[in-house]
């Protein structure tokens, strides 16, 4: 392949220093400030900070609250991540099929995907709304008091929904893209070679769409953990409390309501080797070993 | 194995584009029919209609003694071969083959066993454990074959099968697919624009154009008698030569002192000559110039004018021909002749 290259050594990095300048300061720079106050315990009002090692992340191993936290956080991910493929998948398939008014029907469900998270989660508090929302009257309807920002679960509950509901959208466009670059005739194959359409999907259909689940995987996975802080906070009420809470809205709370800016820091380290490994993850696993063409 | 038979087959889109106008023919057991036509003449769609992938607006279609119009296509008993091969990328040789039967709940033995059988018949023994993507085409279009033959159905559907092939394999596989075919004796339905590959495959040829057939016959028929002037001029490389004539007393004059009888009212008429049935006469009635000689190896083309009108002569490789004025002389016997209205032979 021929190469094009400059002329000057000074160019290049001319035109990359833009996008280098807003790396650096918004992600760099507060990274390292990050990571150099984690190793120190600063005090609530400002006026001083002293070096403590390693004490900040010890203390987190041994808090049986953020062991709580990050079981919660845990299965949070898995179930938003789960029910926002799975339903996605579901919705593309079907309207796949769709011939008639395919356009409007597939712009319809991919609206929600406009929706700000903070916005996503207010939509949930009026849903869940104790006295007159649709969703809690529901719930009542089948014996299930719901209380929103009281209960843990049923807040836990809402949080799941409310999350799913907002990234649905995003997975369906991208399934549905995925199920139209599979070539029409090895679907017509398929439809000669088996007549259960179950059997299609399982055997033809879904090996196909994997290169485009595992993309979505690492995304719905990142989504859960990070994205869906609007909708916590929204949810929760700034009554985080006895209300369940991820691990970003717990940096948070710590460190902008506690004002334990040492232990914050040491979570959001946490946090940031967790993004490192997925990233690592994807780049090594997924995008060598999906590859069919 | 089984006989084919379409009663009225019509095809309506949505759109209320008609693709095909209602169309009856009936295919023998084992024969090897071969659709062919331009594109847009609603071959692919007869076919798609035979194999279940596209609905049957209004008519009857039969596989064997059954009607199969509200059938699945998985249940019709027939096997495809498409055009761009359809293979599924993410499984072996091995299992695109042998993926129909286990479908049909075959025991995991016969379907190896079958699956080895079709590998050694087309050669693709060594690559049964590698995927589509590290064939050839040729290889590719094997694994497609492979695919069909496998499951023994009662037809076998040819979608322009070798087209993306190069002009080499192309040949090779046209004999081939030609030689399994007599060898299994399936009755079979091919579908191609290249009128080649219909002249040498087929039992029987069916032209199409725009949606409605113009000619069913042998090859020998479909070349000699045409049907149409759209057919004399699809079929055949070079095409069929076609001039306008006028009829007077029941002769149609062709030039020089050469006419043909024509059984027709006095007026416009066109006749058409297969270009190897003109000759080169010292003797010859009809004067004739050359105005380019192409030279193709086996035989020559001699491009030219009679009457003001163009015509093409083909001659042996033997027969050394220059550019200038030279007498020919035609056989009377392979005229045609056509109306030039409807375009229909007389």
């Amino acid at each position: 392949m021929k190469r094009a290259g400059f002329a000057t050594r000074w160019l290049p990095i001319l035109l990359l220093l833009p996008q280098l300048a807003i790396i650096a300061v918004f992600f760099y720079w507060p990274a390292a400030h990050a990571v150099q106050s984690s190793f120190y315990l600063e005090d609530p009002f400002g006026f001083g900070s002293s070096f403590v090692g390693f004490d900040n992340y010890t203390h987190l191993a041994g808090n049986s609250e953020y062991g709580r936290i990050a079981k919660f956080t845990l299965l949070f991910t898995v179930l938003v991540t789960f029910f926002s493929l799975a339903l996605a998948l579901l919705l593309a398939v079907k309207a796949d099929n769709v011939i008639r008014g395919a356009k409007a029907y597939r712009t319809l469900l991919m609206w929600v995907y406009a929706v700000a998270p903070p916005v996503a989660g207010f939509i949930g508090l009026l849903m869940f709304n104790q006295s007159w929302g649709p969703l809690a009257e529901l719930a009542k309807s089948i014996g299930w008091d719901f209380k929103l920002g009281v209960n843990f679960g049923d807040t836990a509950t809402a949080m799941v929904l409310v999350s799913v509901w907002k990234q649905v959208p995003v997975n369906f466009i991208f399934f549905l893209s995925g199920l139209q670059s599979i070539p029409k005739s090895v679907r017509e194959a398929a439809l000669i070679d088996a007549k259960s359409s179950f059997r299609r999907f399982w055997d033809v259909t879904f090996p196909l769409l994997a290169p485009t689940g595992f993309f979505l995987l690492i995304i719905n996975i990142t989504y859960a953990l990070f994205d869906t802080f609007g909708v916590v906070d929204v949810l929760v009420k700034g009554e985080p409390g006895n209300n369940p809470m991820t691990l970003v809205y717990k940096v948070y709370v710590d460190g902008f309501r506690g004002n334990d800016i040492g232990g914050s820091s040491a979570q959001s380290v946490i946090l940031m080797v967790l993004v490192l490994a997925l990233t690592v993850f994807q780049f090594r696993l997924v995008e060598r070993r999906i590859h069919y063409t | 194995m089984a006989q084919v038979s379409l009663k009225n087959i019509r095809k309506v889109y949505p759109n209320g584009y008609e693709a095909v106008v209602p169309t009856s023919f009936n295919i023998a057991d084992g024969e090897f029919v071969v659709l062919v036509g331009p594109s847009g003449c609603g071959k692919s769609t007869l076919l798609r209609m035979i194999a279940g992938l596209e609905d049957i607006t209004v008519g009857e279609l039969s596989i064997g003694d059954r009607n199969v119009n509200h059938v699945d296509p998985a249940d019709r008993d027939i096997a495809m071969v498409f055009q761009n091969y359809a293979l599924y990328p993410h499984m072996t040789v091995r299992k695109n083959i042998g993926y129909g039967l286990k479908n049909r709940k075959t025991a995991a033995s016969d379907i190896e066993a079958k699956v080895q059988d079709a590998a050694k018949m087309l050669n693709l023994t060594e690559f049964l454990d590698r995927k589509p993507s590290q064939l050839s085409g040729g290889q590719r279009q094997r694994v497609a074959m492979g695919r069909a033959v496998v499951r023994d159905p009662a037809l076998f559907l040819f979608d322009e099968p070798l087209s993306n092939l190069d002009a080499k394999l192309r040949h090779q596989m046209r004999i081939e697919i030609k030689a399994l075919q007599r060898r299994l004796g399936v009755t079979s339905i091919y579908v191609t624009h290249d009128q080649v590959e219909a002249m040498t495959m087929a039992d029987r040829i069916i032209v199409l154009n725009t949606g409605r057939i113009e000619q069913i016959g042998t090859p020998t028929e479909i070349y000699h008698r045409p049907a149409s002037t759209f057919v004399a001029s699809f079929m055949g490389a070079p095409p069929m030569n076609l001039l306008n004539a006028e009829s007077a007393d029941g002769r149609v004059h062709l030039g020089g002192d050469m006419s043909v009888a024509a059984s027709t009212a006095d007026g416009p008429v066109i006749w058409g000559i297969r270009p190897e049935d003109i000759e080169i006469d010292p003797t010859g009635d009809i004067p004739f110039t050359v105005d380019i000689v192409e030279e193709l190896g086996a035989h020559r083309l001699l491009h030219g004018q009679l009457n003001g009108q163009d015509l093409t002569i083909h001659v042996s490789k033997d027969v050394v021909v220059s550019a200038g004025p030279i007498r020919i002389s035609i056989n009377l016997d392979a005229v045609v002749l056509f109306n030039p209205e409807t375009g229909l032979a007389l």
